[in-house]
């Protein structure tokens, strides 16, 4: 079992896990989140030169490092673990995220320990998500990510916690309710008729035995399961809230990395599994994603609270992710995945900075604050880069990812796609309009309080924080192709066998 | 006779001797030597416990002309009973020797395990009239027990209509099982299988079906015969409620799948699948509802406890061994969570009196370890992984949905919509205990050496049941050999 590097995923976090419950002060909780973290890191770039190795190779399997160990035999059911580009490309985002949310929490009060305790379990739940290629340790994994916001918020928020926290909880475990049944619906219809009933995801794309009916069935609840996740229209009203109220590191690493799950859970479930029923119900899923891109955008411009208009540009953003991955070609795809990065990468920085500047000010409305470029400019400075990544600089990630997208989009010819290709564009002009109100008012605008004037420049743990991110998201900007073609293997693969796409 | 068909009956005889010893003891020993009466009954039954899980247990037999049979299955759904009633006699041991309770104490363990035996008598019955006997065992002496916090008006009134309701519900079943007599002329549960197999449908079979329903409906508190429920878990001492709440259900519901199947089997699709599908919607939803609104923590849990006697009929409605195994599954696992659920309440109880869920409120500040328990039960009870709750409720939902039909789809969608209000209000208590900020009424306080073996072993139970995958594919290969759906 120990022999496949993917399995450390899990068992690095699990021995931070016990190394935490033995420490007795903040210096050893903040050793073994940093071990733990870096260690992670090397993983993730390990595995990645691995696979990158094996494929140069010639390795031509859909997925690498694949393993399975029986669990519940007489259910068939296995914790069965796998790897593609895309999920390479998801661990490392991952481990980057989780290194630079330790370096965030730094000074996390009240109960570090139990602070770090949720956090690390939460990675334990992402990590194995990505890892997963049985559909009920992948949901299990799900599961596990999500109950530790409760308490995270719960406990370490700030202002309305409470109410955002519950609802951030309910609504998600409300997605992972369809979810279930879709997926226990998937597995009864596995095999053809009388063969061995399976959750193996690649087992199950190799039968092909859902049939056309149970797949307007199935689709719709694992879509819309994993939707809520991906802050699909109408379900994304968690999302404000909840990162809004999140403490730094734990806004970082959901808006980073848990609302990935949704997208990637799209991808690899439903659309992967149930390929004609999400050809012929994707234009439902369209218009509702096309609703979060421009309806997110829309409401980031009127927020005054900097984790508000964060949290509204990420529901955009994240819908442009499912809308990406609705359009059912290679290119969009390829962006959709793009964007995933992009989006963790940057959002993470976004948020990070907020923790910062809130940490110092002590409010988050933009209205009273003002001129934070002479005061503190390395932070200010970051928050300009995170904002031309956000609204799509070239160079930085955003533009790459967009740029893909809507490419791919426009290759469908018909009316409909064209119409909502163009209005999910629109995004990008008014993506410009807040980020740019946001950085004149805050970054060069008159110095609103004179208490501010005292303030302090980032400390060495918040810059490492941020510029980890910054070189990140400027990598992805730079040499997108790199990316592009760890992702792409994927898509030359079977899954659009099914539809004759290219 | 021949005497040698009582060693079919060694689970019975077992428990029939660790009951005589406890009550010799209590009765002639000198009263020095009574103070250890908590700890012998302990350790019998816990050797009682250990003899259940030896593998000479394991092969069918039947006694008296087939009244009485036992087989691998009902041996385990008997030790996973045995497991639940041990922890409820380690939890209530401090109780047991409180001042007031001191004198009864004898009694409390003598009426406790003639209850069991009553549930024993019901899991094996294959006659009615034994089924009955072990019925009215399990269910009178109980209101005896309801009724022990003798100072404390609400115990009596608890008692005085659990024992009307527990009478009036065997009336019913009562007049139920005439019916069926008078429609197949007999009370054997192989016999009546026969006769409806042959015999039309009559319109006489759904009224006795729906008494039959009603009355094992009211031991099970399921919806609408639930009403019993929440005033008598609160009037309880907690211990009872304990008892009560996990395994006479356990043993009620395994009963209840034995007599549906085995007697009523081949009416499954056109009387009781509809009967019962109604049932588990009320079931569910009502006991939800109503929970959320619930302030006192023995009360609330007694609705938390009537939803998920709805999601252990899920195992029922399934009518195949997938259900029947993720049943004994989910009883397995509601017994470790729910007790150790109500060993935090005792525990509480037990020193401060307080049982409101605001006086839970900062309970994480003063005691750290009660709490992470309590949040552990909740987690288990609300299904979220990787504590065993999540795989039992995933499992029945598995084995209901492998019956197939849409209406099966819609039940398991309804009952999962549920499980996100019982998440609300299952994490109401760890909003309490974790989040508020508000003082602690409960000052810090170390509890008792049984309270913290008790909530030991339940915590174990919650963490190690669901990953260790052993149990869960024990029963299922253990329900798949079983002939309880050889009829079919």
């Amino acid at each position: 079992m120990f022999d496949n590097i993917l399995i450390y995923f899990v068992v690095i976090p699990l021995i931070m896990l016990g190394g935490l419950a033995l420490c007795k002060n903040i210096k050893q909780i903040r050793t073994v989140a940093v071990i733990g973290s870096t260690a992670l890191i090397v993983l993730s770039v390990v595995l990645l030169m691995g696979y990158l190795e094996q494929r140069a190779a010639g390795a031509m399997a859909e997925m690498l490092y694949v393993d399975s160990w029986t669990w519940f035999t007489p259910l068939n059911i296995n914790l069965a673990v796998g790897v593609d580009g895309i999920s390479v490309a998801m661990l490392m985002l991952s481990s980057i995220i989780v290194f630079a949310g330790t370096f965030a929490s730094w000074k996390i009060n009240p109960l570090p320990k139990e602070f770090f305790l949720w956090l690390i379990l939460l990675s334990v739940g992402v990590f194995g998500f990505f890892i997963s290629i049985d559909l009920f340790t992948m949901f299990m994994f799900y599961e596990v990510a999500l109950i530790p916001m409760y308490l995270l918020i719960g406990v370490w928020g700030s202002g309305n916690k409470n109410y955002s926290a519950m609802k951030l909880t309910l609504m998600l475990m409300g997605g992972s309710a369809f979810l279930m049944l879709g997926l226990i619906g998937i597995y009864y219809h596995s095999a053809p008729e009388g063969g061995q009933l399976t959750w193996n995801i690649l087992e199950i794309s190799q039968n092909g035995a859902i049939d056309k009916g149970w797949q307007y069935f199935l689709f719709p609840l694992t879509f819309v399961g994993f939707g809520v996740l991906g802050a699909m229209f109408p379900f994304h009203t968690w999302s404000p809230d909840g990162h809004a109220s999140a403490p730094t590191a734990v806004s970082m690493l959901h808006a980073g990395v848990l609302m990935k799950l949704g997208g990637y859970g799209c991808f690899r479930v439903a659309i992967y599994l149930m390929p004609e029923a999400a050809n012929e119900l994707s234009w439902i899923f369209l218009i509702l994603t096309g609703i979060s891109v421009v309806y997110g955008a829309f409401s980031a411009c009127v927020q005054t609270d900097l984790k508000y208009i964060n949290a509204y540009s990420s529901v955009s953003h994240c819908g442009l992710v499912l809308f990406a991955i609705l359009m059912l070609n290679t290119t969009a795809m390829t962006g959709a995945i793009m964007q995933m990065l992009s989006h963790g990468l940057m959002t993470a920085l976004f948020f990070a900075l907020i923790g910062m500047i809130y940490g110092r000010t002590h409010t988050r409305d933009i209205r009273l604050m003002g001129g934070l470029m002479k005061i503190m400019p390395f932070l200010a400075v970051c928050y300009v880069i995170a904002g031309m990544a956000s609204l799509g600089l070239p160079g930085l990630s955003g533009f790459v990812a967009e740029m893909t997208i809507f490419v791919g989009s426009f290759q469908h010819a018909d009316m409909f796609h064209r119409v909502f290709t163009i209005v999910a564009c629109c995004s990008i002009v008014i993506t410009a309009v807040y980020i740019l109100r946001v950085v004149g008012k805050l970054l060069f605008g008159p110095v609103q309080d004179k208490h501010h004037l005292e303030l302090t420049d980032a400390t060495w743990w918040e810059r490492l924080s941020a510029i980890t991110l910054i070189v990140c998201v400027a990598a992805i900007g730079c040499f997108p192709n790199f990316f592009n073609e760890l992702i792409n293997f994927t898509f030359d693969g079977s899954i659009f066998k099914v539809l004759g796409m290219n | 006779m021949d005497y040698s068909q009582f060693l079919a009956m060694k689970q019975e005889i077992g428990l029939l001797v660790v009951f005589l010893l406890v009550f010799l003891f209590d009765t002639f020993m000198p009263k020095k030597a009574q103070g250890s009466l908590s700890g012998i009954t302990c350790l019998l039954f816990a050797l009682f416990t250990a003899a259940g899980f030896c593998p000479c247990q394991l092969a069918d037999a039947d006694a008296f002309a087939g009244m009485y049979v036992t087989s691998p299955v009902m041996v385990t759904i008997k030790n996973i009973l045995n497991v639940g009633v041990l922890i409820v006699l380690i939890q209530s041991c401090r109780w047991a020797n409180s001042d007031i309770q001191i004198m009864r104490r004898g009694e409390f363990y003598e009426l406790l395990l003639v209850t069991l035996f009553g549930m024993y008598l019901m899991i094996s019955a294959r006659h009615f009239l034994l089924f009955v006997i072990g019925l009215e065992a399990a269910s009178l002496p109980l209101a005896a027990m309801v009724a022990f916090d003798k100072n404390r008006y609400e115990s009596h009134e608890a008692a005085v209509k659990y024992i009307l309701t527990a009478v009036f519900s065997s009336a019913v079943f009562l007049m139920g099982l005439s019916f069926v007599y008078g429609l197949t002329g007999s009370l054997y549960f192989a016999k009546i299988y026969e006769a409806l197999s042959v015999s039309p449908e009559s319109p006489m079979l759904i009224v006795a079906l729906a008494f039959v329903i009603a009355g094992v409906g009211f031991k099970l508190s399921l919806v609408p015969f639930h009403l019993w429920t929440a005033d008598v878990y609160q009037g309880a001492p907690t211990s009872v409620t304990s008892y009560l709440s996990v395994i006479s259900k356990g043993a009620a519901a395994f009963a209840f799948l034995v007599i549906l199947v085995q007697v009523f089997g081949t009416v499954y699709s056109q009387v009781w699948e509809w009967m019962l599908y109604a049932i588990i919607i009320l079931t569910i939803t009502i006991g939800n509802l109503f929970a959320i609104r619930q302030r006192n923590m023995k009360r609330f849990l007694a609705f938390s406890s009537i939803s998920q006697a709805g999601y252990i009929m899920l195992g029922v409605i399934a009518y195949n061994y997938v259900g029947m195994a993720s049943m004994m599954y989910y009883i397995l696992v509601y017994v470790f969570s729910n007790l150790a659920a109500f060993g935090v309440i005792s525990a509480i109880e037990n020193k401060t009196g307080l049982v409101g869920m605001d006086d839970y409120k900062g309970l994480y500040k003063t005691n750290p370890r009660l709490s992470v328990a309590m949040m552990l039960a909740m987690f288990s009870l609300a299904g979220i992984p990787p504590f065993a709750g999540f795989f039992s409720k995933f499992f029945i939902f598995t084995g209901a949905i492998q019956q197939g039909s849409i209406a099966i789809y819609v039940l398991v969608l309804i009952a999962l919509i549920n499980t996100i209000v019982s998440l609300y209000y299952y994490l109401l208590v760890v909003k309490a205990m974790f989040i508020s900020e508000d003082e602690c009424k409960v000052a810090p306080f170390r509890s008792s050496c049984s309270e913290r073996l008790g909530l030991w072993i339940s915590v174990a139970g919650i963490v190690f049941l669901g990953i260790v995958s052993c149990v869960y594919n024990y029963l299922l290969e253990l329900s798949a050999s079983s002939d309880i759906f050889a009829g079919l």
